[in-house]
């Protein structure tokens, strides 16, 4: 089977925002990891749906209810099968945050307590850091974080020794935000399951990166936003094992979670809706079933063997300059991301210079400081990339950064 | 691309002195003994700055900063440093205020007296992103005059 290469320059017109000037320069938006640029298929479906079927779903008899109920459900039926899911697992939330607090506040915090210990890792973003660490602090559990080597792997020896008991989850992400690192997921799973471990994942940064598969990673939790995955902000997904989630309290009360209401007692609905209080954000899974059919028309195959070229190809050019440390894997092994700082200035100075030449990257801590620790920094200048990124973009950052050297007679 | 030479000429932003204020900061290094010393953060970027001062007869008899951070936070604490060392608390007061008047509130330097070599900041202000950076010092000096309870009458 050949893949088709992707032509960005032919994709590149479906998104209008890649038109904008910057400081009279044509925008290189290269902070996809951040949040990714829509298509305008997304846009015209939230629009679409505000013009032609805005109504409450799950409610009503009227035809415009129907038709936001088909959409609704129709966009977590298209989301399960994106990412091989059972639909009754897919619950929607906000973001991944949302998703994972869920996952702390619901499955874990009525389990666990003084004498357990959850483990997360030294690459985590602090969505998937902080609502384990507030958890501990409740409960009185453990919290041990599990480290990486020196290559921006996690130390596999280190982490089996603290998926012994009493360790009860692990969380992890499967493509770090701020190394690209990909972690083989399917075998973290397997090990941790020997152990009776539980495994929830942040799949922020893979899903519009790689080909997921949930069912076939065999993680009990996996979450992820909208907005990075050329959707709409303001709708993520919540994947859960079902028979996890069917034995789970519900996370937030109020209207659609409910079965029977009475003054003396309250009974749930089924899944995934007891974990969906209130009108949910129905435009945007209009805007998540259009982003989900772009990304499959273009392939996740071809949209990782891209972001992998560009990777590489950034490598070269931002990398092999003596005065610039890049951090994490090599190449070969990281996924759309690449973390960097030039030696003797400040990120914030490289991104300010960076944006006067149009150049968009992130330069900060990106919420990941337990990791800026580890890597003994305060922040790095992160380049990202998307399926609308081209090779010229890469070297307009390579000469953009000429520019700072210049500044800073670096 | 090819506007970088261009862009060389009359930098808005990195002005000369900050540049040079970066490179070779002035008071850097912690006040021993200090009345007071202040930690500041900004916790969108990692930048940090501990800024120690000295009162004695109603002035500030010495003031030193420490911190990691970008070109602009740090220049500005070493601006400030050098402006502010031996003044009379009251003017440190009114050179905080006139500093705050031109980076927050967008007053033109030629309207505010005495900013002397910190108008060079005055570019900051055009980057909505970078103005914390200038402010961080200047809010850690603040916080430490009022725990060195330096407006209190001077002891004999």
């Amino acid at each position: 089977m050949t893949a088709a290469v992707i032509d960005p320059a032919r994709l590149r017109r479906d998104f209008p925002i890649l038109t904008e000037r910057v400081n009279g320069h044509p925008l290189v938006y290269l902070d996809s990891a951040a949040t990714s640029q829509k298509p305008e298929a997304v846009l015209d479906a939230v629009l679409d749906y505000y013009r032609s079927a805005n109504a409450n779903v799950h409610r009503g008899v009227h035809a415009l209810a129907e038709r936001a109920t088909d959409i609704f459900e129709g966009a977590r039926l298209r989301v399960a099968g994106f990412v091989g899911a059972d639909p009754r697992g897919v619950v929607f939330v906000r973001n991944t945050t949302e998703g994972l607090n869920l996952v702390a506040r619901a499955f874990a915090e009525p389990r666990w307590g003084p004498g357990d210990r959850i483990v997360v890792t030294e690459m985590e973003h602090h969505s998937n850091f902080v609502p384990w660490q507030m958890l501990c602090d409740r409960r009185g559990c453990e919290l041990a974080v599990a480290p990486l080597g020196e290559d921006g792997r996690l130390d596999q020896v280190q982490l089996e020794r603290l998926l012994a008991p009493p360790t009860r989850l692990l969380a992890v992400s499967h493509v770090s935000n701020v190394l690209g690192t990909v972690t083989d997921i399917a075998g973290l799973s397997r090990m941790a399951h020997r152990e009776g471990v539980f495994v929830c994942v942040d799949g922020a940064q893979a899903v519009p990166r790689v080909p997921v598969d949930v069912a076939g990673l065999g993680a009990d939790f996996y979450a992820f936003s909208g907005h990075k995955m050329l959707g709409p902000t303001g709708i993520g997904v919540l994947w859960g094992r079902p028979e996890l989630l069917e034995a789970m309290p519900p996370f937030l009360g109020g209207g659609s979670m409910i079965e029977v209401v009475t003054p003396e007692r309250t009974t749930w609905n089924e899944i995934p809706h007891k974990f969906e209080a209130g009108t949910p954000d129905i435009a945007g899974a209009a805007g998540l079933t259009a982003a989900v059919a772009y990304l499959e028309a273009v392939g996740m195959p071809q949209v990782q063997a891209h972001e992998a070229m560009l990777t590489h190809y950034a490598y070269e050019v931002v990398g092999d300059a003596g005065d610039v440390t890049v951090y994490g894997p090599p190449a070969a092994d990281r996924s759309g991301v690449l973390s960097f700082n030039l030696q003797g200035v400040h990120p914030h100075d490289v991104g300010t210079i960076l944006d006067r030449h149009g150049v968009a990257v992130r330069a900060g801590h990106h919420c990941c400081q337990p990791l800026m620790r580890r890597l003994g920094v305060a922040a790095t200048v992160r380049a990202s990339f998307a399926l609308y990124n081209t090779v010229e973009e890469v070297d307009a950052l390579g000469q953009a950064l000429g520019d700072v050297r210049r500044v800073f007679g670096a | 691309m090819g506007s970088a030479a261009a862009q060389a000429v009359d930098d808005d932003l990195y002005r000369e002195i900050i540049l040079d204020h970066y490179r070779r900061p002035r008071h850097h290094g912690r006040v021993d003994p200090a009345d007071s010393t202040v930690h500041g953060h900004n916790p969108l970027c990692g930048d940090e700055v501990d800024v120690s001062l000295r009162v004695r007869g109603g002035r500030v008899e010495a003031i030193g900063f420490e911190g990691q951070g970008c070109s602009i936070s740090l220049a500005s604490a070493s601006m400030m440093t050098e402006q502010v060392a031996g003044l009379p608390v009251d003017a440190v007061r009114g050179v905080l205020d006139r500093f705050k008047q031109m980076i927050v509130d967008g007053v033109d330097a030629g309207r505010l007296e005495d900013l002397g070599d910190l108008e060079a900041l005055q570019g900051v202000r055009r980057y909505a992103s970078r103005v914390k950076c200038a402010v961080l010092p200047w809010n850690a000096l603040e916080r430490g005059l009022d725990q060195a309870g330096a407006d209190e009458e001077p002891s004999p």
